[in-house]
């Protein structure tokens, strides 16, 4: 690891500031900066630690959604009575997120940031070619090893898949990132790689993401996070789901739905085909199914990760029966 | 050496052999005040780091090092460059070329991974980003990924094991009923807590070398021989091993690296691999395959079983991972053929790693053997029961004990196994599948000589005193309740020294071998110990025991007296107050009488004085039968293990409680075989890219359900001194073709390539 000068931030603008530096990095739970920083794939002059900064904290609800500080741990909001009740599904995306030990030192903002899990990402002197790494000079796991690579939103430029779960949840409900002097929707927060893959987010340099807004909807109160993986516990999704649905009066026509794939994709994807297939509709596992399968459209793969496009619609349909009461 | 205070709780400290002793270290690990070799506070300690290469063959023309050298804290660059002048050490059978140079970082690329270079500085973070400064030129040769790519070739066949009787084709021809079927396994790697490295320190030309180690006295003579220095010069000590799994029982390149800097610097220097080093500087489990073919009578009799194997080995050495280990002793067979191959690839070269052969030969026989259960539309256990071997039909040998049978049986009855539906996809509940599948496996008992210090002191405690490992199993615990034993004093009044090659000699902590071979040797010194405190008391005139009449002595209950309460008793401190005895100090061992010196250390430091199952007039094994339970999302393919019974036969336990944990953790392991675990390569560059716990996945808590663990066994005297066979490797083998049948059970689908992914269930 590279030597690096230490700040302690006083403020939140003390710490803007300090980030409009080229080569500086802010540190909150630091779980993906000390582990790129060891692979050699962050390499910060600077560290700008905010971990103490008052008032980020909070975890805040009304009638209106809730409020999440930047600064909140994984744990305690995935364990916050509160966003239980009004989004389950934030709750348990966080639930299934990394481990225990992880989500007591991650934060919320951090958690949005977290990089990719693409092995050729992660391995510089090895695999020198990631336009995600240094731009312009190629992409390694094209006709490499795939099984976890995306099959949504992917371009020639780069194929790594979106690793989070919290953001999924997030950009089912419409949440937004608060940037301190503005706003960004989660679904706009996030970009597909497109031919600038190292432009992940729609932050700019010197932004600080301060706090994340849900609003309150009936579809974020009867939600799920359907993650599926080989292993019970940490690991990544080879595919998951967060569903959110509200029924019309007569409790089987749907009135609002959201769906949003990850595991499969390059950002948090929100499928509004989807949505907009079962609108009016009468919930029933055929028109679930059938729906369902339209999350693939554009869908591509690149030889092992060829299964997620079997799989991803299966799971958006098990989480959809499942809000729906059918499962 | 570490001196392990003693201490009795746990709910049986009799202190005697069988009893249910916890863990005399465990106090220490739970609390951190076990040191392990990377935690020793050397003064001025220097880092060292390993340059890997990142292709996969060819030569290095050239290390620029010059940045490196001048980056901050850094010492030293060592490259292809630097003769070390060191010599090739023994191999596992004491062969040695004679003044063979010795080349820890080869200018020959051999595979994607290889160390080619290390850099030394005051701080590991300086070492390690000096080593990215390093530019190394190559010049690449063709590679060979895998032993699918097709430029591999079929690879050469093992004459040693070939193996074969009756007429297997013709038998399997005429059969009325066949299977066959090619079953795989990948890459598999012994993923330890601890990662191997070690703190080295030379005190003019001796060497004291920090290693975590599962034979002290074999890596020992490895550096003694690498440098040219007296064995007696070299000391190893490794009190403690946080899992070793086969990886930790020889020394390695690094340490020879990480030695000759501290002797070329002047200064003690620690070395700890990366966890992706961990994946590349020493082998895993060799990729395997295998194509099965069975005969049988359409009742369900064994006719014929021909095997055809092979495994990756590297371009540099043999290592076999052989197929056909558990293929011909599993079942009465009268027509037998099997052969196995290696096939070089550029690779490291593998290594042993728990269960060796057996492991993957028991997934191949016992995923066919179910294949031909439902081709004959029969129960499963019914087919195993009814071509039960009634001895070792390769041997032709007697079984020493085998109670195989018992734990098919009692195994099924625990189990529930009558209750079970035959069909596949017969079973589920809700959207998930549940499927029942058996796996039965086998270990071969090995036994070694070894050798134990046994001292009586004036204070009446006890010490014995060994080379040998505690890597978790629990030597620390079972030398203590043997001698306690033996002495009639609570465990706790014994002390246990070991890891340490100053110590006496020891069998390695591999094989299954070490509780065995060491038992029957520290039981060995401690009764002659008791004989000479008897042969004192009885005779020395200070001795208040000497007017009894007696002509031997009871040892119970922490006191010495005379048969029949003739005359006083004492505890052992008293007696050796009244003999005016400040020890008592005895030295056994268990190789034949008069051995000279050369043959006690050959025995001590290599591998020539290992008895195989068969080289007497039994053939001895430990056997198990596993019954596991799996749920399998109909949609996902998902698999989970809901609930595993495992009934072994393995002897006489020593501490069965020690014992269950060691099978449950082979089982667990085995769960991640079947499941989880898979070296993923890129063909390109020969690279493994999941080199790190967080993507070469192994069991989580999560992952392991309740595992009832049953002991059928008898004590078997033929296997040991004291009646047990290996109980450290058994507990993976057949693990993983259980749950592939419980897998096939459930769905319907007959997965033969490991591990069961969800992609090859949807």
């Amino acid at each position: 690891m590279r030597d690096f000068s230490y700040l302690r931030a006083s403020s939140a603008g003390e710490a803007r500031q300090a980030a409009l530096q080229a080569g500086s990095t802010l540190l909150a739970g630091g779980t993906t900066l000390l582990d790129l920083a060891k692979c050699g794939v962050m390499e910060p002059e600077t560290v700008i630690d905010i971990t103490h900064l008052s008032g980020l904290g909070g975890i805040t609800l009304d009638a209106g959604g809730a409020t999440i500080g930047a600064l909140a741990k994984m744990g305690a909001v995935a364990d916050h009575a509160g966003i239980r009740a009004a989004f389950p599904a934030v709750s348990e995306s966080l639930s299934l997120a990394a481990s225990a030990q992880l989500r007591n030192m991650a934060t919320i903002g951090g958690n949005l940031l977290q990089r990719t899990r693409c092995s050729y990402f992660r391995e510089p002197d090895v695999f020198p070619a990631c336009h995600k790494r240094n731009p312009g000079s190629g992409c390694s796991a094209l006709g490499g090893v795939t099984r976890n690579h995306a099959v949504l939103g992917t371009s020639d430029a780069c194929i790594a898949t979106y690793p989070g779960d919290l953001a999924v949840a997030l950009a089912a409900f419409d949440a937004v990132v608060d940037l301190g002097g503005r706003t960004v929707s989660v679904d706009d927060f996030f970009l597909t790689p497109g031919n600038t893959p190292e432009r992940e987010t729609a932050l700019q340099r010197g932004e600080m993401i301060t706090a994340i807004t849900i609003p309150a909807s009936a579809a974020a109160k009867n939600s799920t996070y359907l993650k599926v993986r080989d292993r019970q516990s940490y690991e990544f999704a080879a595919a998951s789901a967060a569903v959110g649905l509200e029924f019309e009066a007569d409790g089987k026509t749907v009135r609002d739905i959201r769906v949003v794939l990850g595991g499969v994709a390059t950002k948090p994807w929100r499928a509004r085909n989807v949505e907009q297939a079962l609108v009016g509709k009468v919930l029933s596992a055929e028109t679930v199914e059938a729906a369902s399968r339209l999350a693939m459209e554009g869908a591509v793969s690149h030889g092992a990760n060829h299964y997620k496009i079997e799989l991803a619609p299966r799971v958006v349909a098990r989480a959809i029966l499942k809000v729906g009461g059918l499962v | 050496m570490t001196i392990m205070e003693p201490r009795k709780h746990g709910d049986a400290s009799d202190g005697t052999v069988g009893g249910r002793q916890t863990r005399f270290e465990g106090n220490l690990k739970v609390t951190g005040g076990a040191t392990y070799a990377l935690e020793y506070p050397l003064e001025d300690l220097a880092y060292a780091i390993l340059v890997q290469s990142t292709i996969p063959a060819g030569r290095v023309i050239s290390v620029d090092a010059e940045k490196a050298l001048a980056a901050p804290g850094v010492l030293m660059v060592l490259t292809p460059d630097d003769d070390m002048g060191l010599l090739v050490a023994s191999d596992w059978g004491g062969n040695r070329p004679d003044n063979q140079p010795y080349y820890p970082l080869p200018r020959q690329v051999q595979y994607n991974g290889q160390s080619i270079a290390a850099v030394v500085a005051e701080s590991r973070e300086q070492a390690v980003e000096a080593a990215r400064l390093i530019c190394i030129t190559y010049e690449k040769a063709p590679h060979v990924a895998s032993f699918n790519d097709t430029a591999a070739g079929e690879g050469k066949v093992m004459d040693n094991l070939t193996a074969g009787w009756g007429d297997a084709e013709a038998a399997l021809a005429a059969a009325p009923v066949q299977i066959e079927g090619e079953y795989s396994t990948p890459r598999e790697y012994h993923v330890a807590m601890e990662p191997h490295g070690l703190t080295v320190k030379w005190d003019g030309d001796q060497i004291t070398v920090w290693e975590p180690s599962q034979w002290s006295h074999g890596m020992a003579r490895s550096y003694s021989e690498w440098f040219g220095i007296p064995y007696e010069n070299v000391r190893l000590i490794s009190p403690f091993i946080g899992g070793g799994f086969g990886s930790k029982g020889a020394a390695l390149a690094h340490g020879a690296v990480a030695a000759f800097a501290s002797r070329k610097l002047g200064r003690p220097v620690k070395l700890a691999l990366t966890r992706p080093q961990n994946f590349t500087n020493y082998g895993g489990r060799a990729a395997t395959r295998q194509r099965i073919k069975i005969g049988a009578t359409e009742d369900g009799i064994l006719q014929a079983i021909v095997h055809r194997g092979a495994s990756e080995t590297s371009t540099y050495a043999d290592w076999p991972e052989q197929t056909g280990a558990a293929t011909p002793i599993l079942y009465r067979i009268e027509n037998f053929s099997s052969q196995h191959r290696v096939v070089p690839v550029n690779a490291v070269t593998p290594g042993a790693l728990r269960g060796p052969g057996k492991n993957p030969s028991a997934f191949g026989i016992e995923s066919a053997m179910e294949e031909l259960a439902y081709k004959l539309g029969m129960d499963p256990l019914e087919l195993r029961l009814k071509n039960y071997a009634d001895h070792d039909y390769q041997s032709g040998k007697p079984w020493s004990t085998r109670r195989l049978r018992e734990a098919l049986t009692e195994g099924a009855e625990a189990f529930g196994w009558s209750r079970r539906s035959h069909e596949p996809r017969s079973m589920r509940d809700g959207k998930t599948l549940i499927g029942w599948g058996i796996g039965c496996g086998t270990f071969p008992v090995l036994q070694a000589p070894s050798e134990a210090m046994i001292r009586i002191l004036r204070n009446g405690r006890v010490e014995v005193v060994s080379g040998a490992i505690d890597m978790g199993q629990g030597t620390y615990t079972i030398l203590a309740q043997t001698v306690a034993e033996v002495f009639g004093i609570p465990a706790d009044q014994v002390e246990v020294h070991l890891g340490d090659s100053r110590l006496p000699g020891s069998a390695i902590a591999g094989g299954s071998m070490l509780a065995g071979s060491i038992l029957g040797a520290v039981h060995k010194a401690a009764t002659a110990a008791r004989d000479e405190l008897i042969g004192l008391a009885l005779n020395d005139e200070k001795s208040p025991l000497r007017d009894t009449g007696a002509n031997t002595l009871t040892f119970s209950g922490g006191r010495v007296a005379a048969p029949r309460d003739q005359g006083p008793s004492l505890t052992l401190s008293e007696l050796m107050a009244a003999l005016g005895r400040d020890e008592i100090e005895i030295l056994r061992n268990t190789l034949p009488e008069g051995a000279t010196a050369q043959e006690q250390h050959q025995a001590w430091t290599s591998m020539v004085k290992v008895q195989g199952p068969t080289m007497g007039e039994y053939s001895m094994h430990s056997w198990c039968a596993h019954f596991a339970e799996v749920r399998v999302d109909e949609d996902f393919g998902t698999v989970r293990v809901s609930r595993i019974v495992s009934a072994f036969d393995c002897g006489r336990l020593y501490n069965p409680r020690l014992v269950e944990s060691q099978w449950r953790g082979g089982i667990i392991m085995g769960i991640g075989q079947a499941l989880l675990e898979e070296g993923l390569v890129d063909q390109r560059n020969g690279r493994t890219v999941n080199s790190n716990m967080g993507d070469y996945l192994v069991p989580t808590n999560a992952d392991v359900p309740h595992i009832e663990v049953i002991s059928v066994g008898i004590p078997d005297y033929g296997a040991s001194a004291l009646g047990g066979k290996g109980v450290g490797e058994v507990g993976i083998v057949g693990v993983a073709p259980a749950i592939a049948n419980a897998v096939f059970h459930a769905t319907g689908k007959r997965v033969r390539d490991l591990p069961i992914t969800l992609e090859k269930l949807i």
